[in-house]
């Protein structure tokens, strides 16, 4: 490697090459410093270098520079390269191992120091790199920093310009408003002094006036006069009467009489009007009463309660009736009350409408966004899944058929080809109609079974609904025979016993049996064909069917009086886990669940019977 | 609708007497007296100069000529035609005349409103009221004719004098805190008088028929203030139009305003129907074009009708000049109907439109842009009918229903300046510089119909 770095790169080796020697600068030898002066003055050159190299060691100072070079390494921890000597006279042979060794380790050396050296130069790149990154940052956000800088006092010389131009403003409004004041002055001083020379001008014109009236008019001025053919009659036909103190008096007395009328007729017309305005609160207040109160009440009684405050109302009327007078007599003690009740009628209409407002704008906002949506989710929810259903139907219903006409095209090919394959699928054709016949024979059975279960069920219900009447009446017998006759209790213990056939045990064991018995009784018939079914067909129908008869018996075994079969959702791991259920049911209690169950009902008929028998 | 024949004028003095039976008109110093059916003449007095004021007594009995110039009063009698009767106010001049309201007294305000002489035609009896004020409307009558309300001005102090009219007898005499009386009013129904200050300063005062003073109504303060006041015929409403273009309504149990109508150039509102009259456009002939129109000259008569404008409608306006007096702004004319529904309203500053509230719903109803500035508005006595004039030849009808613009017949142009009703609202006498027509209201059942409908309608 170290070779190949050598040939590659010349300079870096050389380079490596000074740096060992910068490790043995410490020694100080003559040779090492010529060697850095001329490593110093020329460096590119190896050839030179070499050229050097080879020149360290002549014919002559072989000796010299070997026992040089063991210096050098026992100073730096190597074995000595001379042999151990066994006399002090002995001279020391040059021992080729350990010089080899020497060299072998020098060079692992040198390969690690350039291989650090690398490492280093790596590194060396990628701080500088990161150096000059880290400047160009530096640059870029003193760039930054300066830009904002000057956007900074940018900004600070449009606010002081702007604060300036404020003050400017503000002084110019002061201005303007100093003028305006100074105006108004003006004008106001103006004014008076208009006024006061208007004064003198008038009084110096009435002065004239007055002069001009004197000259004019009180002479006598024969021309002011009136040429009339003859008087005329006045209208009123009346002559004209003295003025008197009387007809003074009379005068004023008219006119307070014209004026007294029309404040008459003001009054009566703002009569009016209060008594409309007051009709009008009043029938306002009865509306709303009267729209108000059932509303208050949940809507179902609104009907009963619309007839309550009618009545209320009536009330009221009959009451305010009787006050109707006082009302139009003096307003000012019902107003207050009137005005109040309005108010406050006013308030909750006010606040009822409000409220409808804000549920009609909630069933805008929400009607669209929430409810409706939900349930079209839900919807679509369910038509997915029904479609999804409807193809899974149709895929299987596909494959039915493919295997039907299969079959078929089995059945009826043509000669040669039903000779060819008969002689291949007879066996399987066999086995086939095998499956087939027992697959009918198993439907039928199930059906039958079906059949059986639904009435068993039903009958169970009755039965159940009988035992348990008959199980009161028979605890009241028996409370009574307790305390009546002990004989005749141990007597119908008997009985009893004797009637349920299949175990003559106590009746508290009946009990809890008969109970137990229920859950496992009810789907007792399928067991055997739901694993048959199972095994010939995994298709679907048969087991939803299945479990529809399933779910219809497990309801009766939970409430024997409801009877409707509903199909229930037929989801496949539910399917599996009834069928695991029902196996298990199976295996647990194998054997003749008919027959207990039978053995049950025939318990619960006589009893009944019993029941009937007894008072 | 029919129009009569054109009759001559002059200083458009025409009007119908107050029972509907007559037309007064006058003709230089001639006062012809119609039918005011059929239109011929009943009488015609020759008056000693040219008659520059004409008015009918109440009872329509007597009409009242006034000759300014000469400082003289002509009265004429409809049933004795040989009955006259000449009052000369000599020296002292004669800038006002008007009829007691009893139809035998006649007022008369000398030059430099030195006095009130009141003349009676029963007696030989005359009065003198002194210190009448100089102003817009210094000078009312109640309706029912009982009181007299005149503004006075003594002592540089504003006073009111409430007289009796059946014997001149001051009832009440009061000062008004005002700085300039303008104007007073009696509401209809003769228990309140509204007293408005000049318009340098907006101010309302509201006075008992007793002299008290019930309320005072400032909406603002240094601007010109109130140009035009409007009682409504229930006494319930008074409208006051003033120069900041909006017209305040108080009402007349707390003497408060209840809303207040702006007049912006811009209308934006769907609810609004804004008419705008359209010129129809003439049968292209050899006329230059763009058509020669003077702008004060005659209108050639062109037709035009009403088209409702999509909104929003910006309205003409007009740049008053700030630095004249009286500039052309604000609320200068608004007039209530008959049945107290609507309020006519023109904004002097938006001179070719008149604005008409719904006073039951307290907005504006509607808006007419006429083509030119808006002369003159009244509404019909009987029906909610407006009547417009433009000083064109045309006449405007503005109803509920809907709006026509009738251009009047006859050779050369009819310029209606001015128009009054007849108090039936079934005509109406279209007054211009020298002529007047009657415009007949009564209508066929085709020519209802098409007034009912919104457009136009020649």
């Amino acid at each position: 490697m170290g070779d190949w770095m050598t040939v590659t790169d010349p300079g870096l080796s050389a380079e490596s090459k000074t740096i060992s020697q910068y490790t043995s600068e410490t020694k100080m030898s003559p040779s090492s410093l010529y060697s850095q002066q001329v490593l110093c003055s020329s460096i590119p050159l190896s050839k030179n270098v070499h050229s050097y190299f080879s020149a360290f060691c002549t014919e002559e100072n072989i000796e010299q520079s070997i026992s040089y070079l063991d210096q050098e390494l026992t100073t730096f921890g190597f074995p000595s390269l001379y042999e151990e000597s066994k006399g002090k006279e002995t001279k020391r042979e040059l021992n080729i191992v350990a010089v080899l060794n020497c060299m072998n380790e020098l060079l692992v050396l040198q390969r690690k120091n350039l291989l650090a050296q690398e490492n280093v130069e790596t590194q060396n790149l990628k701080l500088g790199s990161d150096m000059d990154h880290l400047q160009n940052c530096y640059a870029k956000l003193k760039e930054q920093l300066e830009t904002s800088r000057r956007e900074m006092i940018g900004l600070q010389e449009r606010d002081r310009q702007l604060q300036c131009k404020n003050r400017n403003l503000h002084q110019l409004l002061k201005n303007e408003k100093d003028e305006v004041q100074k105006l108004q002055n003006i004008i106001a001083s103006r004014a008076t002094q208009y006024n006061h020379d208007m004064k003198r001008k008038e009084r110096e014109y009435n002065k004239l006036k007055e002069r001009l009236h004197q000259l004019v008019m009180n002479k006598k001025d024969k021309k002011i006069a009136m040429e009339v053919l003859n008087y005329v009659g006045r209208v009123d036909g009346k002559r004209g009467s003295w003025r008197t103190g009387k007809t003074e008096a009379r005068n004023e007395d008219e006119m307070y009489k014209i004026l007294l009328n029309d404040y008459e007729y003001r009054q009566k017309q703002i009569l009016m009007e209060n008594a409309e305005l007051k009709k009008v609160l009043q029938q306002m207040k009865k509306e709303m009463i009267s729209l108000l109160s059932p509303q208050k009440q949940k809507p179902r009684e609104r009907a009963d309660d619309s007839t309550g405050t009618v009545i209320s109302d009536v009330e009221e009327d009959a009451g305010e009736l009787s006050r109707e007078s006082i009302w139009d007599l003096s307003c000012e003690t019902v107003r207050e009350q009137l005005t109040n009740s309005i108010r406050k009628q006013w308030r909750i209409l006010k606040s009822h409408v409000e409220k409808l407002d804000n549920q009609v704008s909630k069933v805008h906002l929400e009607g669209f966004n929430d409810e409706d949506v939900i349930s079209r989710q839900d919807h679509e929810q369910e038509t997915e899944k029904l479609e999804l259903e409807i193809q899974q139907c149709k895929e299987m219903i596909k494959t039915q058929q493919q295997l039907l006409q299969q079959q078929l095209a089995t059945a009826c090919d043509d000669d040669t080809t039903s000779l060819l394959r008969d002689c291949y699928l007879l066996e399987e054709k066999e086995r086939l109609k095998e499956e087939w016949s027992l697959f009918k024979e198993q439907k039928k059975n199930f059906e039958k079974e079906r059949r059986s279960f639904t009435e068993a069920a039903i009958r169970l219900g009755l039965e159940r609904k009988a035992f348990e009447e008959e199980r009161a009446s028979w605890l009241k017998q028996q409370f009574l025979n307790m305390t009546t006759f002990d004989h005749q209790n141990s007597e119908n213990v008997k009985l009893f016993s004797a009637f349920s056939g299949s175990s003559d045990r106590d009746t508290p064991t009946l009990h809890s049996r008969s109970r137990q018995k229920k859950p496992h009784g009810v789907p007792s018939g399928s067991p055997v064909c739901t694993s048959k079914l199972t095994k010939s067909l995994p298709a679907s129908p048969s087991t939803s069917d299945f479990c529809q008869t399933r779910s219809c018996a497990s309801e009766h075994s939970s409430s024997i009086s409801v009877l409707n079969i509903t199909p229930e959702e037929t989801k496949p791991n539910q399917v599996g886990r009834e069928c695991a259920h029902q196996k298990w049911s199976m295996s647990s209690r194998p054997g003749s669940q008919e027959v207990c169950y039978s053995g049950c009902s025939s318990t619960y008929t006589n009893s009944h019977v019993e029941k009937d028998d007894l008072p | 609708m029919n129009f009569s024949e054109v009759f001559k004028l002059s200083s458009l003095l025409c009007k119908f007497s107050p029972d509907g039976k007559y037309l007064a008109s006058c003709v230089q110093y001639r006062l012809v007296v119609r039918d005011a059916s059929t239109l011929q003449i009943l009488q015609l007095y020759t008056c000693l100069d040219q008659i520059q004021h004409l008015e009918w007594s109440a009872d329509s009995l007597f009409i009242l000529c006034a000759l300014y110039k000469r400082g003289l009063v002509q009265v004429w009698s409809l049933e004795q035609p040989e009955w006259h009767c000449k009052i000369d106010e000599g020296s002292a001049g004669l800038v006002a005349s008007c009829w007691g309201p009893d139809g035998r007294h006649i007022l008369n305000t000398t030059e430099f409103h030195l006095r009130i002489t009141v003349w009676s035609l029963c007696t030989k009896s005359v009065s003198y009221i002194k210190y009448p004020k100089a102003c817009q409307q210094g000078i009312t009558f109640t309706r029912d004719g009982r009181y007299l309300a005149l503004a006075e001005r003594r002592d540089c102090r504003d006073y009111v004098s409430i007289f009796v009219c059946s014997d001149w007898q001051l009832l009440r005499h009061f000062d008004t805190d005002t700085q300039d009386l303008a104007g007073i009013e009696w509401a209809p129904n003769g228990c309140v008088l509204a007293v408005w200050d000049s318009c340098l300063e907006y101010k309302v005062l509201l006075y008992s028929l007793d002299g008290r003073l019930l309320s005072a109504f400032c909406a603002y303060e240094w601007s010109l203030g109130i140009k035009a006041v409007a009682w409504s015929p229930s006494s319930q409403f008074l409208a006051i139009g003033s120069y900041d273009g909006k017209v305040r309504i108080l009402n007349h149990v707390t003497w408060k305003m209840i809303t207040e109508f702006g007049h912006p150039a811009t209308v934006n509102n769907p609810k609004i129907v804004v008419y705008k009259e359209a010129e129809k456009s003439p049968p292209l002939g050899h006329l230059a074009f763009p058509p020669p129109r003077a702008v004060a000259g005659p209108l050639t008569s062109s037709e035009s009708k009403y088209e409702i404008a999509s909104m929003p409608v910006s309205l003409q306006t007009l740049k008053p000049a700030a630095d004249r007096a009286n500039p052309r702004i604000g609320v200068g004319a608004l007039a209530f109907s008959p049945d107290n529904y609507f309020l006519a309203t023109r904004n002097d500053s938006i001179p070719n439109a008149v604005w008409i509230w719904d006073i039951r719903k307290l907005r504006l109803l509607a808006v007419l842009e006429q083509l030119c500035a808006v002369r003159a508005f009244q509404w019909g006595p009987q029906q909610p009918r407006l009547a417009i004039c433009t000083g064109g030849s045309k006449v405007y009808l503005w109803s509920p229903a809907g709006c026509v613009s009738v251009q009047v017949p006859g050779e050369g142009d009819f310029q209606v300046l001015s128009l009054c009703w007849h108090p039936s609202g079934d005509s109406l006498a279209l007054l211009s510089k020298d002529h007047f027509c009657l415009c007949f209201l009564e209508m066929e059942e085709g020519v209802h119909t098409a007034f009912g409908q919104r457009g136009d309608c020649t």
